[in-house]
């Protein structure tokens, strides 16, 4: 590892190709894009079989016995960091969270300098948060090739395990894609679980993807990733199968993106009588924090076609299933 | 000083119209005559220049020094050697918010630095606001007297238009040429990318080609209603070289350079998250790219510059958004510009004279050309030995380009100030 040292710290291109071994398993997990149909498949079908295991909670897969996982939170979360802590102690791992926020780069350490010292601690997986766009691909790049980067949400960029959680949700509801209208409302701009989503729907050839928000916060030539753009909420939900709400965050109202919360509920904000445009078995998804009254009536979050709780349910399943994967992606990947 | 004779080198004179074989004698330094040597001319030193071009010394206009400073990322010394191998002989130095070249002292510092360095001469521009804050104007008066020859507020912000109007005024006060980098502060926010798919692909804040062309067409009728005179510095995207076709048009005292590698890279070279290629201006669409092109071709866009930024190792190792913006330029200015002949965008002499006589201009010096009576800063440049740049064999202390790997056909073999060498090939 020392000699290749030189070679290892240059700057350059961080592909994502770099998350599949040389026979196409997954070894990181940073990005859907690119990914195959079959692959997106395979991990949701790794998670139903996690999700079929018989008192989950007391009995403990072990596949990742001996194995460290890192979490590294480098920007604030409750859910995805707990949901990938029980995920990695359910499949036997030890498991250490650190909230870097708080500790080594807020005394001007380099991200670089912070990932090479807890590579020194002999783990093998890092999972990671950061407010920064690519910087889970920043991290596979430059630590320690046997360990497995799994990103758990890089600036706008990528939440990829939050999007397959969706599509597992959607899947246990819908069975098929093809047929399927797909409604991204809110903050597609600052959203990363947005741009994952789009890529695994289309990966699975959902037949349309729309995005619906006031052009502030719809991003420059995002028709190019595949999906209709609508601005007006009533237009975007007609006829949808699965409508997916998105949390508005309070700063937007400080950059000129929006006037206020009453007026986004008021434009955007999915009401009971909005939710009657889209098609009658339409399901009604959030990845949480809720902002009630903000995005969503609470008549709707708590309602028949709400599956915002089975979401949080599939978040462990699939990041057992990921973590399966890239382990053995790994393992594989050691042998050559 | 010694007397030279260059014997049967093809000179490449754009400023002279000249194009092809002769001899060249050289004495104290200044050009004395072509084709036969005067009456009593009695050459110290012979070259033969068989198979070899010679051109003027490339004038640079700008160059982040980062010394005094940044000694970090680069030094005087060693950035002005690299600069003279690659064939350029001046450099402008641009001021920046931790060199902000604001004072005598610092220029006199300079100054001396690159005495001692012996290598590529520099001309230095000034800040337009003390410190480069954009609050205040600086001691122009006095930075004219230690020797700038234009002022600017580089990449830092200004605090109002009312200072950019009274900025202009008073540099124009001092004869003293303002070098704008045309950015509207507000509008581009914490943006790092080309606002587009690739940018919202990535992810990035984005920058639209409006934070250029606004604070352009801002600047542009200043100029109008002040009737002074401004360069633009580092157009990046096509509607600003529209502007500036129309503005020249017009009659406008105005001229605009593109750096070099604006005119090769897009916004598709960052899709990969690329720090080497994060930019400021950021790389934009082909179609810009293609657009900065013509204005080069069709003389809208005066000069080509290397806008050399060099970084240490670590400004680049980062999260895009996180690493700094720029990129190490002085050994692909010439062989970049020469491969713009080689895709058919430019003629040979065209593409010299955007990086010799045409920047002179600019900058108001006697110099990229070697006609009769010119000061003999020179280049010869072997056009059928190949060169790869590659980070083993990158000269400056900035290893941040990202044109490793690229070949070209052609490498300096010599440079000389006022007939002086300052770099051979060994």
């Amino acid at each position: 590892m020392a000699s290749d040292n030189s070679q290892h710290l240059t700057p350059g291109a961080l592909p994502s190709s770099m998350q599949l071994t040389r026979d196409g398993q997954l070894k990181h997990f940073l990005t859907i894009e690119g990914l195959p149909p079959l692959l997106l498949e395979e991990i949701l079908n790794r998670a139903e079989q996690f999700l079929d295991l018989p008192n989950k909670a007391q009995n403990k897969a072990p596949v990742l016995r001996g194995k460290t996982v890192m979490n590294l939170f480098f920007e604030n979360s409750t859910r995805t960091r707990m949901t990938f802590e029980l995920a990695a102690q359910r499949l036997s791992a030890d498991v250490v969270t650190l909230d870097i926020r708080n500790s080594a780069t807020s005394k001007g350490e380099s991200l670089l300098d912070t990932i090479r010292n807890l590579s020194a601690m002999n783990c093998d997986m890092f999972v990671v948060r950061h407010q920064h766009s690519g910087a889970a691909h920043f991290i596979a790049r430059y630590c320690p090739s046997h360990i497995s980067v799994l990103n758990a949400g890089d600036g706008y960029h990528q939440h990829p395990t939050q999007a397959m959680l969706d599509m597992l949700t959607i899947r246990q509801h819908k069975k098929e894609f093809p047929p399927l209208k797909v409604g991204i409302v809110g903050d597609i701009l600052h959203s990363r679980v947005a741009r994952s989503q789009i890529h695994a729907l289309t990966t699975l050839c959902t037949g349309e993807v729309r995005v619906i928000a006031p052009r502030t916060l719809i991003p420059a030539g995002i028709e190019q990733m595949g999906v209709h753009v609508f601005n007006n909420m009533e237009e975007g939900l007609d006829d949808l199968d699965v409508i997916i709400m998105l949390r508005l965050q309070k700063e937007r109202m400080q950059g000129g993106l929006l006037p206020s919360e009453r007026e986004y509920f008021s434009l955007y904000g999915l009401t009971e009588e909005r939710l009657k445009l889209a098609k009658k078995d339409a399901i009604v998804m959030h990845p949480g924090p809720v902002n009630r009254g903000v995005e969503i009536d609470s008549r709707v979050a708590d309602g028949s076609q709400s599956v915002i709780l089975q979401q949080v349910n599939n978040g462990i399943a699939v990041r057992m299933a990921v973590m399966a994967m890239v382990m053995s992606g790994q393992a594989a990947e050691q042998m050559r | 000083m010694k007397s030279l004779h260059i014997k049967s080198a093809r000179l490449i004179d754009p400023a002279n119209q000249q194009n092809g074989l002769v001899d060249v004698f050289i004495q104290q330094g200044v050009v004395v005559a072509l084709d036969h040597a005067p009456d009593d001319f009695k050459a110290d030193e012979i070259i033969n220049a068989d198979g070899l071009w010679l051109l003027p010394g490339l004038v640079d206009l700008s160059v982040y020094l980062r010394e005094p400073g940044l000694e970090n990322k680069a030094t005087i010394a060693n950035e002005m050697q690299v600069a003279a191998e690659s064939g350029i002989t001046t450099v402008c130095a641009m001021p920046e918010l931790l060199s902000p070249i604001d004072s005598s002292a610092h220029i006199n510092l300079i100054q001396e630095k690159v005495l001692a360095a012996n290598a590529t001469q520099v001309e230095v521009i000034g800040a337009l606001t003390d410190g480069l804050k954009g609050e205040r104007l600086s001691n122009m008066g006095s930075l004219k007297k230690s020797g700038c020859i234009a002022v600017t507020q580089g990449l830092a912000p200004f605090s109002s238009l009312n200072l950019i109007r009274k900025s202009m005024d008073y540099a124009a006060t001092n004869d003293l040429k303002l070098f704008y980098q045309p950015i509207e502060h507000h509008l581009q926010g914490d943006g790092c990318a080309h606002e587009g798919a690739i940018a919202t692909r990535l992810g990035l804040p984005s920058i639209s080609s409006g934070v250029e062309s606004i604070a352009m067409a801002q600047i542009l009728l200043l100029v109008e209603e002040t009737n002074t005179s401004v360069h633009f510095c580092r157009l990046s995207c096509a509607k600003s070289v529209e502007l500036l076709a129309e503005a020249k048009h017009k009659g406008l005292p105005v001229s605009a350079d593109v750096a070099v590698h604006q005119l090769f890279l897009t916004e598709m070279d960052i899709s990969d998250f690329n720090t080497l290629c994060n930019t400021q201006p950021p790389l934009r669409s082909l179609r810009d790219r293609d657009a900065l092109r013509r204005g080069v071709a069709e003389g809208v866009i005066d000069a080509i510059c290397s806008d050399h930024q060099p970084h240490d190792i670590d400004a680049k190792l980062a999260p895009f958004q996180q690493s700094s913006a720029g990129i190490s330029g002085l050994e692909t200015l010439l062989p970049l510009t020469l491969r713009l002949v080689e895709e058919g965008v430019l003629s040979l002499e065209a593409a010299i004279a955007r990086i010799s006589y045409y920047p002179a201009l600019i900058i108001n010096k006697p110099k990229g050309s070697l006609g009769i009576g010119q000061v003999a800063d020179f280049v010869l440049f072997d056009p059928d030995k190949p060169k790869t740049i590659d980070r083993e064999t990158f000269q400056s202390k900035g290893k941040n380009s990202p044109f490793f790997g690229w070949g070209f056909s052609g490498s300096v073999v010599e440079t000389r100030i006022k007939g002086r060498l300052v770099y051979h090939y060994s």
